[in-house]
């Protein structure tokens, strides 16, 4: 802890409906030290910070800038104060220069002599960059350099940098850290968000962790291990771990993946890389990581929306590589995307429609031989899904955009359930769904495994894992670590594996796409 | 100070029933202002454009061969612009419809029979879908821009069609006009009701209009294709987990949309002009993108929607003999037109609201 407080919060509270997704959380920050914030996804680090820069407003709680109370009605306030912001995703106009994109961020800045300063900025702090390049030429790294010397134009005394190396190379990594042990070398105080525990380790002095909105831990990460700031992200509390028998080993896998590559999809993805797994008929296999280590990737592999290249993936015995989705689900399976709107359902169709979306198969009875959709039959599979599952909608055959965001979530779920599939892949069963929507989709996950089906469940969350998994493995930097059984598995062992132990996916060649 | 759209939640059946006839009478509206402008009583000139062509029984007649086209090929766009392939090049797909046909009564003149008229509507939708394939290929395999290149190959069709009745195409007994030679009697499309009082020159080419609207809405309505149609414009990621391959719906609908312009041209070429020339369209698939908005693109309200705007047609025609105003006044109200649907329908969806910076500092203790 520094001597000098630079900014501190007294009891900030953010609400939104009945999620407090900022709880009382009160914080210093001293002068000239690099803090991180750490937290999973949606633990509130992101409302936290946007109070702190004014693009929200705190319900409760107050603000204090150099021991003064202010109030930070937008952000323009906060950047007079000197606070700056970097954003994770940039806003940047491809078709200008470098230089118009910073003039653009500074609209109080005289657009005169803007670009020689901003080559000036760069090369003061080892950013080197030329104004004139238009940013459609730039690379990932350069753009947020961009960003890096608009904030740092404006001479901030704190500075907000929201996980600037996610989409880094380790070389682009190295040198942002060698520019922010600069910025606190000259007394500026950098606010720094990740969950990479191992960069944080070695770049920041304090860590200031978050869960579910409130703030639970304050740690030096240079006297900690990943595992430990892992456990502290994810939550001490020991949950009721439900033994099963497990399935006979000998049955026939109902998902065998071997030595299964993709490259990323687009510069902001990541690559798997040799992924084994065998999902037994009958057992729930979770697969635990923090986000964006190749969770969604790994969906689109299993669901077939990624074509397998290379690689085995066999469906209950059958060679799967080459079928699309409609192939995958003819041999039995069923697919829970993570986005609702928009992947699992589209917003401005009705539920029958949305039913169609995955079940216009000839099997599926909606759809007849010559390719005419039977409607009343899509609406009265959604009747016994509605029912089913306990969907509450206004109306009888809604929009998908009109339900809430659980109940479309069991609607989509139920959707895939009504089919009696024999391998489901669900990533985020609960995401963003009330405590008891949560435990009625836990059940009927844990209901289908009892059918004899295999269940692959994709979570952040891990006391759902422990409540409903055989077997967990965890996904970190596109690598899948082998599954171990629940019953044997820790926290401790599981934040030891997100931490990542295994060395992530090279990152470098940005923006690969598939072959076509 | 800045204005905000805001989505509404739900938009009540009335709107959207509404929102195309607000366009128009907002469309008369400023019409009215530009007549006033223009120095002629608003009402009369209004009752010149939009009342007088609707009098007269030649002129219904002009109506329906003006609309024709115009539903044709809207109802083609309706399938383009419902998957998100934006098609501007209708117009180009609507010549090359009407070269493809027209090369067989060219070429071989004394081709008789009544084979050659369909064996024209044949050729005359492949040669559409074969242009419209170029911007499809071109979008699948190297990502280019669909409006760029559909727009661009417009103009390549008018000058190819220009070279065409100046040289090979060209009449050999037409005194060195550009113009091909007259179709023989198979290959011309015939009138509905030739003689007698309520005769006139409309031809089958409004029966052929109504049909594809009946077929296309049932085929967006009610078939898998039209359900993969749809969901691919509404949420391609969605359509993907559907199991809709993208870019077979986008040459689908652009071989779909590009068939049926070659159509439209087809009929113009066979029904109301009888040979080809160097122009052979007043803009009608520029034209018919209006008609697709304005319709909603529902096959069914866009016949409606053609015949509003084959009036603006008649219009402008009769302004400029009964008031002597130029013929460009067409293009003006539709493009009013165009931008009053576009406001109309943006404005149902979405809320409008005005505000503000408040630097006025809010309670934060409590």
């Amino acid at each position: 802890m520094s001597e000098d407080t630079l900014l501190e919060t007294r009891g900030l509270t953010k609400v939104f409906g009945s999620l407090r997704a900022c709880d009382e959380v009160s914080l210093s920050l001293g002068t000239g030290e690099i803090v991180a914030l750490l937290g999973e996804n949606g633990a509130g680090k992101s409302t936290l910070v946007k109070q702190l820069f004014g693009a929200l407003q705190p319900d409760e709680g107050e603000i204090l800038w150099r021991g003064a109370p202010v109030v930070m009605a937008e952000p323009a306030v906060a950047r007079h104060l000197g606070i700056g912001m970097v954003h994770q995703h940039f806003s940047l106009f491809e078709a200008f220069t470098a230089a118009e994109n910073i003039a653009l961020g500074l609209p109080d800045e005289p657009m005169k002599g803007l670009a020689e300063r901003a080559r000036e900025t760069s090369r003061a702090y080892g950013l080197p960059l030329d104004p004139y390049a238009l940013v459609a030429d730039l690379s990932v790294g350069e753009r947020q350099r961009i960003e890096i010397v608009r904030c740092l134009l404006q001479n901030p005394t704190l500075v907000i940098m929201d996980e600037p190396t996610s989409v880094l190379t380790p070389q682009e990594v190295d040198r942002l850290f060698v520019t922010l042990r600069k910025l606190k070398a000259e007394g500026r105080t950098v606010l720094y968000i990740s969950h990479k525990l191992e960069e944080v380790r070695a770049l920041c002095d304090r860590a200031i962790v978050m869960r579910a909105g409130r703030l639970v831990a304050e740690a030096d990460p240079k006297t900690e291990t990943a595992a430990s700031l892992a456990a502290a992200m994810v939550g001490g509390e020991v949950p009721a771990v439900r033994h099963r028998a497990p399935p006979p080993a000998e049955a026939v896998p109902a998902l065998d993946i071997a030595a299964l590559n993709t490259p990323a999809e687009h510069q902001f993805g990541v690559s798997l890389a040799d992924i084994s797994l065998t999902v037994r008929a009958g057992e729930v296999v979770g697969i635990a990581g923090m986000a964006g280590n190749g969770q969604a990737e790994l969906f689109d592999c299993l669901s077939g929306e990624i074509a397998t290249v290379d690689g085995r993936l066999q469906i209950f015995g059958v060679s799967a590589e080459r079928l699309g989705v409609d192939g995958r689900r003819a041999l039995g399976a069923a697919f829970v995307p993570e986005e609702r709107l928009g992947h699992g359902a589209v917003p401005g169709f009705d539920l029958a429609e949305n039913v169609l979306l995955s079940r216009h198969r000839r099997e599926d009875g909606t759809v007849t031989a010559g390719g005419l959709l039977r409607r009343g039959r899509a609406r009265r599979i959604m009747r016994r899904v509605v029912e089913r599952m306990d969907v509450r909608s206004s109306g009888d055959n809604p929009p998908a955009r009109a339900l809430s965001g659980g109940n479309l979530q069991k609607f989509v779920v139920g959707r895939e359930l009504d089919r009696a599939p024999r391998l489901l892949v669900i990533n985020q069963p609960t995401w963003g769904v009330d405590a008891g929507a949560a435990a009625n989709i836990r059940q009927a996950l844990i209901d289908l495994a009892a059918t004899g089906a295999g269940v692959v469940a994709i979570s952040q969350d891990l006391d759902e894992l422990f409540e409903i998994a055989d077997r967990i493995a965890v996904i970190a930097g596109g690598r899948l670590s082998p599954p171990e059984p629940a019953a044997t598995m820790t926290r401790e062992a599981i934040g030891i594996l997100m931490g990542g132990v295994h060395e992530p996916a090279d990152a470098a060649p940005g923006g690969e796409t598939l072959a076509t | 100070m800045r204005l905000e759209l805001e989505r509404r939640p739900r938009i009540a059946w009335w709107a959207e029933l509404g929102a195309p006839l607000i366009a128009l009478a907002m469309t008369v509206v400023i019409g009215a202002i530009l007549f006033a402008a223009l120095g002629h009583p608003p009402l009369r000139a209004l009752h010149a454009y939009f009342i007088e062509p609707l009098s007269e029984i030649w002129s219904l007649h002009e109506l329906t061969i003006k609309a024709a086209p115009l539903i044709i090929i809207a109802v083609g766009l309706s399938v383009c612009f419902r998957s998100n392939n934006w098609n501007i090049g209708a117009e180009g797909q609507f010549v090359l419809g009407a070269i493809f046909a027209s090369a067989l009564p060219i070429l071989w003149p004394s081709a008789a029979g009544a084979w050659v008229l369909p064996a024209m509507l044949l050729l005359g939708m492949l040669g559409g879908a074969l242009w419209a394939a170029i911007p499809a290929l071109l979008k699948n395999r190297f990502g280019t821009n669909e409006i760029l290149v559909s727009l661009m190959l417009v103009y390549v069709a008018g000058l190819f069609l220009d070279w065409l009745v100046r040289g090979p195409f060209r009449n050999p007994e037409g005194y060195n006009f550009p113009e091909s030679r007259n179709f023989g009697a198979d290959a011309i499309l015939p009138e509905i009701i030739s003689t007698g009082i309520y005769g006139g020159r409309a031809n089958y080419g409004i029966v052929v209009a109504l049909i594809v609207a009946v077929i296309v809405w049932f085929m967006l309505a009610r078939t898998l294709r039209g359900f993969e149609i749809t969901i691919t414009g509404a949420s391609p990621r969605a359509a993907r987990f559907a199991g809709f391959d993208s870019k077979r719906t986008t040459l689908f609908a652009f071989l779909f949309c590009g068939a049926l312009a070659g159509l439209a041209g087809t009929v113009e070429v066979t029904g109301a002009i009888g040979q080809l020339r160097p122009s052979i369209s007043p803009g009608y698939g520029f034209t018919a993108i209006i008609v697709a908005f304005l319709g909603r693109l529902n096959p069914l309200a866009i016949v409606v929607a053609g015949f509003v705007l084959a009036l603006s047609y008649l219009g402008g025609e009769a302004t400029q003999i009964s008031l002597g105003l130029t013929d460009e006044i067409t293009r003006v109200f539709q493009g009013v037109l165009l931008f009053a649907v576009l406001a109309s329908d943006t404005l149902i969806r979405y809320r409008v609201r005005l505000t503000r910076p408040h630097y006025a500092a809010k309670e934060t203790a409590r």
